[in-house]
């Protein structure tokens, strides 16, 4: 803000105060009582004289509680002027900011609770999967920062995955886990229409459909068979079977991020996904979130935990 | 008879039936959507009925619906009567008629549509705000034009305010409303980010300054001593606080927007104006009440005064609950939660409602030829299905605010928040039931308001055009203040 504005601020904000304490004094000030004009009975205040429709007015003087109220507050606004930022650039004898309060509460906070977290950071990701404490602290780091996208049962939804169920698109190693907290991950499926072209489009979903088993129109699927096999296979692999070096899902088990009915699949050809993870590091630190892995891979069902950490 | 030696008091009728029929609309769909929060099936899975389009509508409907037509109709009812004239125009004040209850219709036909500019209180789009500057311009045109030909030498206290909050909600519609268009039903405002939040919340906080509270007191100023019978309190104290709260108003709007994008020093302001507006809103409820001084018994037989009386009550309630919220303090408790809707309708059903109908029982009568209205019993009803509906609803909402506000900052030891939202949410659902049901008594303290001045206007039979009263030497006035 250039000094301009900055004094164009304090001096009009400073003018309607002293304009209100100047009003107050000129009314408040002892006038000698004016003889009665037209008193509504005898025995009341003067009134100003003046009539309108029948209404009066009488001249009361103001109320000494709600004069001294109103000096009150005025006498605190030229305090907390003084003391905090208020009028432009002036930044007040206190120097308070809201960056820098927040700044400090952090930091209190902290410094109270980086000991708790601390105390699990040395021990290996396995060990804390067992540790009771370690999961208890992991639940609530998982419910303030995952919980919004994942569930509360870390059981996602459509386009935000399931944790738990055993199926990973960047890969369940527990360094894995850590990493898509950590970084984040970007999971992009092009949109293929206009190179596979519209009308083969429904071949391919249909071939998808028969990779994870489901019924499909065997000619229709041999027809895209070819189609994947030269365009798709690439990420998802010639069996469909994915890749989580590059988050490409895996088309034969059943789990649909997006959808695996036939329009949701034919959605996902044309027109491509995006998913985003966001990097959780600058946020919530590696203690942390070491915590939630340790509480995610702690949640894997047993059936999930059969088939090994993929 | 000459016109011109007769009020028009065609106008105003028509005001004050509108404003108890938009008052029934309003609050009905106020019930409706609080009890969407309570059992969510009631949208029906129909867009049109959803939360998120019906909101505006009660809030619009209320406010400049109901809340407009009332002043409106007080007014024109007042500015006349306290300069012997008749209204500048006939034909313009039939044009704000109309123009304003087209606003209403096109409010309510295109928030259901999801047709919003997404700022709270100026949801409509470009082209009904233009033509609510046509009708705002015609109404400063009759307000004004009448006040320049009065008879009677010195401006009634009441009209002081009413021109102030005409002046300033021109301005206020105006620059919030300033925007690209870019089809029939959609336009960019033409500020950006925080200067966009700031715009906007300059113009809501003096929508509720000079809408909600500068025209009301208009109302007061003329319906209290008429009800009672007696002079205003103090001259003075009316000078002071109007000069005061007018002025200091102006700048409390950051207080909306404490902790957020908006500079320190823009929030520090705001919360120092919004602590000096205390007495200057208090000098209204002061004068008002004191004006009483030695009526004080009428209370016990006239249900209008205590209308009167009540609201000025929460009036006082609401402008000291005010500047203690937009404390920072204090603000980063209550500010997003249910305290705030509590606060709210403290004011709009406390304040606003109770003074609005308390001013149309008196005024209704007195324009058509009739000694009272129908029922003062039916009056004395809705007094105090009204009086508990509100107690209800502020209530309920003041205990979940600060419980949820409470909830959301409460951490575990290990720095994680205790609780998750939805478990505020589910903490909350006694309250909001608790809403809907102080809502459905308001509402049907509307409805028994309604048959009354159905059962009123049926009573009258011959109304006659009320004639000027003759220049007499009471109102010459001398000139002196004091």
């Amino acid at each position: 803000m250039s000094t301009g504005w900055s004094l164009y601020i304090a001096v009009v904000s400073i003018f309607n105060v002293v304009a209100c304490l100047w009003l107050l004094w000129w009314t408040a000030r002892q006038r000698a009582p004016a003889a009665p004009k037209s008193g509504a009975s005898s025995g009341d205040a003067p009134t100003t004289g003046h009539e309108w429709d029948g209404i009066q007015e009488f001249n009361t003087p103001l109320p000494k509680w709600w004069l001294n109220l109103f000096y009150l507050t005025i006498a605190f606004g030229f305090v907390y002027f003084a003391l905090y930022p208020a009028l432009g650039n002036y930044s007040g004898t206190t120097g308070w900011t809201s960056a820098q309060e927040h700044d400090q509460q952090a930091a209190q906070a902290d410094a109270l609770i980086q000991p708790l977290f601390r105390a699990f950071a040395d021990k290996p990701l396995e060990q804390l999967t067992q540790d009771a404490a370690a999961l208890r602290l992991g639940r609530s780091v998982f419910a303030n920062h995952c919980a919004t996208c994942h569930g509360s049962d870390a059981q996602g939804a459509k386009g935000f995955p399931n944790l738990i169920d055993g199926d990973w698109l960047w890969g369940g190693e527990p360094e894995q886990v850590l990493t898509s907290i950590l970084d984040g991950r970007n999971g992009a499926m092009p949109g293929l229409e206009a190179v596979i072209g519209a009308d083969k489009v429904p071949a391919v979903a249909v071939y998808v459909q028969s990779l994870a088993g489901n019924k499909a129109d065997p000619q229709l699927a041999a027809k895209g068979k070819p189609v994947f096999a030269t365009l798709c296979a690439a990420c998802h692999g010639v069996d469909g079977r994915g890749n989580p070096a590059l988050g490409a899902p895996n088309l034969t088990d059943h789990v649909w991020l997006h959808g695996g009915d036939f329009n949701s699949i034919a959605h996902s050809i044309r027109a491509g996904r995006s998913g985003q993870m966001p990097a959780h590091r600058e946020l919530i630190g590696v203690d942390r979130a070491r915590l939630a892995a340790a509480w995610i891979l702690s949640q894997q069902t047993a059936s999930a935990a059969g088939q090994g950490g993929r | 008879m000459a016109q011109s030696l007769t009020y028009n008091d065609k106008i105003v009728r028509q005001f004050a039936v509108m404003t108890v029929v938009w008052g029934i609309v309003g609050m009905a769909v106020g019930v409706l959507i609080a009890a969407q929060l309570y059992w969510p099936a009631l949208n029906f899975d129909i867009p049109w009925l959803s939360y998120g389009r019906l909101r505006p509508l009660h809030t619009n409907a209320v406010v400049f619906a109901f809340g407009g037509s009332g002043i409106f109709a007080t007014s024109y009812y007042i500015v006349q009567r306290t300069c012997h004239v008749r209204l500048f125009s006939d034909r313009l004040a039939a044009f704000t008629f109309w123009g304003w209850n087209l606003v209403i219709v096109l409010a309510a036909i295109t928030l259901p549509l999801g047709l919003t500019q997404g700022k709270e209180y100026a949801e409509l789009e470009w082209p009904i705000d233009i033509l609510i500057t046509l009708v705002w311009v015609a109404y400063g045109v009759v307000f004004f034009g009448t006040i320049v030909k009065r008879k009677i030498r010195h401006i009634f206290v009441a009209n002081w305010f009413f021109g102030a909050f005409i002046i300033t909600i021109a301005l206020l519609h105006i620059f919030n409303n300033l925007a690209l268009p870019v089809t029939i039903g959609k336009s960019y405002s033409v500020y950006t980010g925080a200067v966009d939040a700031m715009v906007q919340w300059w113009y809501g906080h003096n929508a509720v300054g000079f809408f909600l509270t500068a025209a009301f007191l208009g109302m007061m100023y003329y319906f209290i001593p008429k009800q009672a019978e007696r002079p205003i309190y103090s001259y003075r104290l009316s000078v002071v606080h109007f000069w005061a709260l007018i002025s200091i108003y102006m700048w409390a709007g950051p207080h909306h927007l404490q902790y957020t994008a908006l500079p320190d020093w823009a929030q520090s302001l705001g919360m120092v104006f919004s602590l000096i507006l205390l007495a200057p809103s208090w000098g209204g409820m002061i004068n008002g009440m004191m004006t009483m001084n030695g009526a004080w018994d009428k209370l016990r037989t006239d249900p209008i005064l205590k209308f009167m009386i009540v609201s000025l009550s929460f009036y006082g309630m609401s402008t000291f609950e005010g500047p203690m919220m937009s404390i920072k303090t204090v603000n980063s408790l209550s500010h997003y939660t249910d305290w705030t809707v509590g606060h709210v309708h403290s004011g709009a059903l406390g304040w606003v409602a109770m003074i609005t109908v308390g001013c149309i029982y008196s005024l209704l009568p007195r324009v058509l030829n009739l000694k009272s209205m129908y029922s003062t019993r039916l009056i004395e009803t809705h007094f105090w299905l009204h009086t508990l509906g509100v107690v209800l609803y502020i209530a309920a909402m003041w205990i979940a605010g600060v419980m949820q506000g409470l909830m959301w900052r409460a951490t575990s030891e290990d720095g994680s928040l205790t609780y998750t939202f939805v478990e505020s949410l589910k903490a909350t659902y006694p309250y909001y039931l608790a809403r809907v049901g102080g809502g459905v008594v308001v509402l049907v303290g509307m409805l028994v308001m309604a048959w009354n001045v159905y059962k009123t206007m049926a009573m009258a039979r011959d109304v006659a055009p009320v004639e000027i009263p003759l220049r007499t030497a009471a109102h010459a006035g001398s000139g002196a203040l004091s």
